[in-house]
């Protein structure tokens, strides 16, 4: 793979990386005092100064800047003074739920949206076709907390067939898995059938018919390889989505995972908490994107030759 | 439209009219303007077609069921945990979220196109750092981020409106940059520039009337947006705080309630689903017309 190439994607991604560790920085000493925002204003001015030499924040702050981005590049994300445990180590422990959700719903989008998105496609302008559309715009407009709630109506109080809350089973997890997969396969149907569509139209799909390639066979050798390389991209930047719909799937169905530890965090206002999670995901989303970019290069030569030119 | 004849013998005119307008304008389509309609009269009236103020409660009929379902017919859709009736409420939460998400929707399109029109003017490492921006911010969930800033700063009601107003500002910055490059140099841009009008004018006279149409699908793309990200938040309980309400608060605060009075979460429920997807139609078609590469589809 063409260096250059390489060069500017991670050169991007470290320069996001750090504007987003400069932003946490920022709104944390923008935002007051966090010292007293814990304590109150009712503390002691003694108190308040123990605390604040203690961490560091008596510094002047162009130093505490380098500490705190030391820390960060060191893996020290800050101690939870709410939790009293260091920050990464209370996010460690929420990751596997979030991962198992997350992990679930793309699976369930991706069973969905993209077979839909491929019958939609053959059967253009026919009623299956504009059935598919319909179900993709009701997919993505139906907002994920009112889907959540609409399922635990149904399913846990009148049928009494599943669990509303928690996490145990695998019952517990089919409706925040259907939840959170809706609003994804909805879109992904949707992208999936004009690429589709893009391909289907393509000279080369006319030659393959034109020498007697049986139609299954033109579909499954031709048009669905080229079709795949779009969809698989938008998948990888799809990923924004799901992690914020996850925030709210956690919080309708008390999934223990990131999603929920944020709002609670947000609520009981545990700074270095947020700070924690917006970095963490943040860091995973660049580097997600990062993958997905350089296996798309890899993939796809048009992309590294655009890229190479400027 | 005229009126169609009942006899087998149709107008092949009039018939070919109205074929051609059931083509250029779906039922479907027609429809959503109508629901979106109703909901902007229904914001702009609130005062006229509530019954009685969001706030009023009336504690001897609390968590009654609407009228269809047996409930007193003086609160049609029922009341709340407060007594409040809910056919107000709603009203009053649909003005509401209706006005925040147009503000935060109006402030992102402004920023992102004044930001757009400097990266194109200016070139060069302006540029660069604007796209940078952009990509920073399309790289990350904005609920992520505005949860965070709420977190830091509080709550109230002026930060959450200019957080709504930050997210979806890259895609006109995206958008009016590369039409802003293109249009500089097309033949009126130029022909312009050498009658010695200054930049601005060009700009807000010339270049920003040709491209608006393309911001106004991109604004009617966004609006739900803001809508989903506005109702989310207060759901969460982050964003409208009581007195005041709005659909995702209503829905939020009726989450106690599922079991004993499920219409208190599913009415508003069904009314920012109806509205978001309306606007997501409407935008839909916007962009097939607008957008001539689409076309064919």
């Amino acid at each position: 793979m063409n260096a250059r190439f390489v060069a500017i994607k991670i050169g991007r991604a470290l320069v996001t990386m750090w504007l987003v560790t400069t932003f946490a920085f920022l709104i944390l000493r923008l935002s007051g005092d966090p010292i007293e925002i814990l304590l109150g204003d009712q503390a002691e001015p003694e108190v308040i100064d123990h605390y604040r030499a203690l961490y560091g924040l008596d510094r002047p702050l162009h130093e505490q800047y380098f500490k705190y981005f030391a820390g960060i590049a060191g893996g020290d994300f800050g101690f939870s003074l709410v939790d009293q445990r260091p920050v990464l180590t209370v996010i460690a422990e929420a990751v596997p739920a979030t991962l198992q959700l997350g992990l679930t719903a793309l699976l369930v989008s991706v069973a969905i949206g993209i077979p839909l998105g491929i019958v939609a496609a053959l059967n253009r302008n026919k009623p299956i076709d504009r059935f598919v559309m319909i179900f993709a715009v009701f997919g993505f407009s139906i907002p994920n907390f009112f889907l959540g709630i609409l399922l635990i109506l149904l399913f846990s109080l009148w049928l009494r067939v599943l669990p509303s809350s928690g996490m145990g089973t695998l019952w517990h997890l089919v409706m925040p898995a259907i939840t959170l997969g809706t609003a994804a396969s909805g879109s992904l149907a949707r992208f999936t059938r004009s690429s589709m569509l893009d391909v289907l139209n393509k000279l080369y799909m006319r030659t393959a018919a034109a020498k007697g390639v049986p139609r299954l066979r033109r579909i499954q050798w031709h048009a669905l390889p080229n079709a795949a390389i779009p969809v698989v991209t938008v998948l990888g930047f799809r990923l924004g989505d799901l992690v914020a719909g996850s925030i709210v799937t956690e919080t309708v169905f008390a999934w223990p995972g990131v999603g929920r530890l944020l709002v609670t965090s947000v609520s009981g206002r545990d700074l270095a908490m947020v700070q924690g999670i917006l970095l963490m995901t943040a860091f995973t989303m660049v580097i997600a994107n990062l993958l997905v970019d350089l296996a798309y290069g890899w993939i796809d030569p048009r992309i590294r030759a655009s890229t190479a030119q400027g | 439209m005229t009126q169609a004849p009942s006899s087998g013998l149709a107008d092949p005119v009039a018939s070919a009219v109205r074929s051609r307008f059931r083509h250029r304008y779906p039922p479907l389509v027609l429809a959503s303007a109508a629901l979106i309609a109703a909901v902007l009269i229904v914001s702009l009236a609130a005062e006229l077609l509530a019954p009685y103020h969001y706030t009023t409660q009336d504690l001897a009929n609390r968590l009654r069921p609407p009228a269809f379902l047996g409930g007193p017919a003086l609160y049609w859709l029922g009341t709340d945990e407060l007594g409040r009736d809910i056919v107000s409420r709603l009203i009053y939460a649909t003005r509401f979220s209706v006005v925040i998400a147009i503000l935060g929707t109006a402030i992102g399109a402004a920023i992102g196109t004044l930001l757009g029109f400097i990266a194109a003017h200016f070139r060069g490492f302006v540029e660069e750092a604007i796209m940078m921006l952009v990509d920073a911010q399309a790289s990350l969930p904005f609920l992520l981020l505005a949860l965070a800033v709420l977190a830091f700063f509080g709550n109230n009601l002026t930060l959450f409106i200019l957080i709504l107003g930050i997210n979806g500002w890259e895609n006109y910055a995206r958008l009016t940059r590369g039409m802003v490059l293109s249009a500089n140099t097309q033949g009126y841009a130029v022909a312009v520039r050498a009658l010695g009008a200054s930049p601005f004018m060009i700009y807000s006279r010339h270049i920003l009337p040709n491209i608006a149409s393309v911001l106004i699908v991109q604004f009617t793309l966004n609006f739900p947006q803001t809508i989903l990200l506005e109702t989310s938040m207060s759901f969460l309980g982050f964003g409208i705080q009581p007195p005041l309400t709005s659909l995702g608060q209503m829905l939020g605060a009726g989450r106690a309630h599922l079991l004993s009075a499920w219409w208190i979460a599913v009415l508003p429920g069904t009314v920012i689903f109806l509205t978001t997807l309306s606007i997501s139609i409407v935008g839909d078609w916007l962009r097939d017309r607008f957008d001539p590469t689409l076309r064919n589809r």
